[in-house]
């Protein structure tokens, strides 16, 4: 099968889909070129630097039969137009009853690591997880990426895609032929007996990485990747959990309220699975600072594979 | 024109008084638009019936004016599942997609990029249809007031920026809050025409808007018209925010109530009679009390069906 970026797979998922629905319209401060030629002006606006403007516009123009494509960069500009995003985008279909709907996909780019500091660095998505009405996916490879926005854009409701800035020259095997990935579906990356490690976006990498130098230790590692956080699938990550007892999350993100404390609940809260724990669970997640620009800080704050290596010992260690 | 003013005062003035017989019907908060009814009236009248408008907090009137059923309006606002958001929106959320309701919205300033966004529809649509958005003056100081404005003058949007000027963001007055004290020249920065009308003059609102319309719809982009006016309640229908405003100012501007400039002048013109008018008003009167009979009569929603709509099929 051949071979493509993340970054060509993304642009070939809209390509797909804008082909597919002449309704579609792509808004953005920087044109994705390949898009603007084959779709024209029209269809591929370039923008001011107005993040509430264009995502309020998204809805306005989703909520009048088109579907919207938003790509606003950086998660930390997405913050310019948290109103539209958590009091409007999220609140509108159920605030009037369900009685239109809103297609609208907004692209934003996260992650730390390469020295881009507080204000071009962080991994939000948690905090969109607490407002009811936004999918969110999270995709780490071309694979998913292509196959989930694909999905995003046929979507009748907002989808947020929380896409790491270090994965777009990452190349993944990708199928000439269509196919789209479903929301909810929680991809087992490497199957395994003694561990559950649950990774997102990036830390995929970095969980595989260890899970192939712990399996000559002879630990087995199952690495899940939920791909999608708004639908999560319990049900995967809980399977997995019960046959092995044992669960470790994985996430560049702040640790506080995030995804992996909501993970980690969802494990320890159910009755079932909580007599089936071998050792208490654990989180590999940043630590809870502002990401720093010098090189040293910044690794040390994000999660790396010693870390996730120290928690996966701990949580062999009880038997 | 008369009648749906009418229709909007008598449906405020019963709204506010179910909300203030503290009797339960009316659970939430109400912003009431009496005082300015003129001017939904009059930009509403200057519309097709496929062009859009997206609505504020206080918004009632716009509702009403661009065609909506005030029983679906009275049984959301009691929170029933008859209304127009099966109780999950209330007073400030309602809409109509079916005839180009957009909703209305809670935060001030909100509704200008989605307007501005339903004007890129119609744009890209290719129809001459417009979008029209009303807001206040208090919304003017807000980010999305700019940013709105810009961008639909960069992409000449057919989009009529609509702003009801009742001299008070709650108690602040606008020449306060404004720097330079005038919102058209603000908009005229922006580089789109912009007019200023006497917004309780029903047929004044009507004339400007339709030459605005006109503008807009063939295709000069984006345009703004300020409507001076002056609301007669409080912010809302509650006195958990003492009106600061003075005695003196509210009572002059009752005196310019915009629906008895209107019987004087058909009156005037022998368009009408006394008795006419009368009869009209017993007829909106039935009106109201029929909505609010079809409201407290409809069914509450169950606790349940808050967990409907989250997200579309």
């Amino acid at each position: 099968m051949r071979e493509i970026t993340y970054a060509q797979a993304s642009t070939e998922a809209l390509q797909e889909e804008f082909r597919r629905n002449a309704k579609a319209v792509h808004m953005s401060t920087d044109i994705p070129i390949e898009l603007q030629e084959e779709f024209g002006e029209e269809r591929v606006r370039r923008t001011p630097i107005s993040e509430s403007a264009f995502v309020g516009a998204s809805i306005g123009l989703a909520g009048s039969g088109f579907t919207a494509v938003a790509d606003i960069r950086m998660a930390t500009f997405g913050f310019v137009a948290m109103d539209q995003m958590v009091n409007q985008m999220a609140k509108i279909t159920y605030m009037f009853g369900g009685q239109a709907k809103f297609p609208i996909l907004l692209r934003m780019a996260i992650g730390a690591g390469i020295s881009m500091a507080a204000q071009h660095s962080i991994s939000p998505y948690s905090m969109y997880m607490n407002v009811p009405g936004l999918k969110i996916i999270l995709p780490s490879t071309a694979y998913d990426v292509k196959g989930l926005l694909k999905t995003a854009v046929r979507d009748p409701n907002p989808v947020i895609s929380f896409e790491h800035s270090a994965l777009a020259p990452v190349k993944g095997k990708v199928p000439e032929e269509e196919y789209t990935i479903p929301f909810g579906k929680a991809d087992i990356k490497r199957g395994g007996e003694d561990v559950t490690v649950v990774a997102l976006s990036k830390m995929v990498y970095e969980a595989l990485a260890v899970a192939d130098e712990m399996e000559r230790q002879g630990i087995s590692c199952e690495v899940i990747d939920p791909r999608t956080l708004v639908p999560l699938d319990r049900d995967t990550i809980k399977n997995s959990v019960s046959r092995t007892g044992r669960l470790v999350v994985v996430d560049e993100a702040c640790q506080t309220c995030g995804a992996a404390a909501e993970i980690l609940s969802m494990v320890v809260e159910d009755d079932g699975l909580f007599s089936k724990l071998k050792a208490s669970p654990k989180r590999v997640c940043g630590l809870d600072v502002p990401i720093p620009y010098s090189p040293p800080m910044e690794r040390y704050v994000i999660p790396d594979q010693k870390k996730i290596r120290a928690a996966i010992s701990k949580v062999m260690q009880k038997e | 024109m008369y009648r749906t003013m009418l229709t909007i005062r008598r449906f405020e003035e019963r709204a506010s008084k179910e909300y203030r017989s503290r009797s339960g019907t009316v659970p939430g908060l109400v912003h009431s638009y009496i005082g300015q009814e003129a001017i939904a009236v009059g930009v509403c009248f200057s519309l097709r019936k496929d062009d859009c408008i997206v609505s504020n907090h206080r918004g009632h009137g716009h509702l009403i004016s661009k065609g909506a059923d005030i029983r679906r309006m009275m049984a959301e606002i009691f929170g029933k599942r008859t209304g127009y958001c099966k109780g999950k929106g209330g007073s400030m959320h309602i809409a109509d997609f079916g005839i180009g309701i957009l909703g209305a919205n809670g935060i001030v300033a909100a509704g200008l990029p989605i307007a501005t966004g339903a004007a890129l529809a119609a744009h890209l649509e290719g129809k001459n249809r417009i979008a029209v958005v009303f807001f206040g003056d208090g919304a003017c100081q807000e980010g999305e007031f700019q940013e709105s404005l810009n961008l639909a003058s960069i992409w000449k949007l057919p989009i009529i920026y609509a702003c009801e000027n009742n001299m008070y963001g709650v108690n602040t007055l606008a020449t306060y809050a404004i720097a330079g004290g005038d919102i058209p020249r603000r908009a005229a920065a922006y580089d789109m025409p912009v007019r200023s009308v006497n917004g309780n003059d029903v047929v004044a609102v009507r004339e400007a808007t339709s030459e605005v319309v006109a503008q807009v719809r063939a295709g000069g982009g984006p345009s703004f018209v300020e409507y001076k006016t002056y609301r007669w309640h409080p912010h809302f229908e509650d006195d958990s925010i003492p009106d600061l405003r003075p005695k003196e100012e509210i009572e002059a501007w009752k005196e310019k109530c915009p629906i008895v400039f209107l019987e004087r002048r058909l009156i005037e013109a022998g368009i009408v009679t006394e008795q006419e008018l009368a009869e009209i008003n017993n007829q909106v009167m039935e009106q109201i009390e029929d909505a609010v009979r079809y409201a407290a009569e409809s069914p509450l929603p169950k606790p349940e069906d808050a967990l409907e709509d989250i997200f579309s099929t």
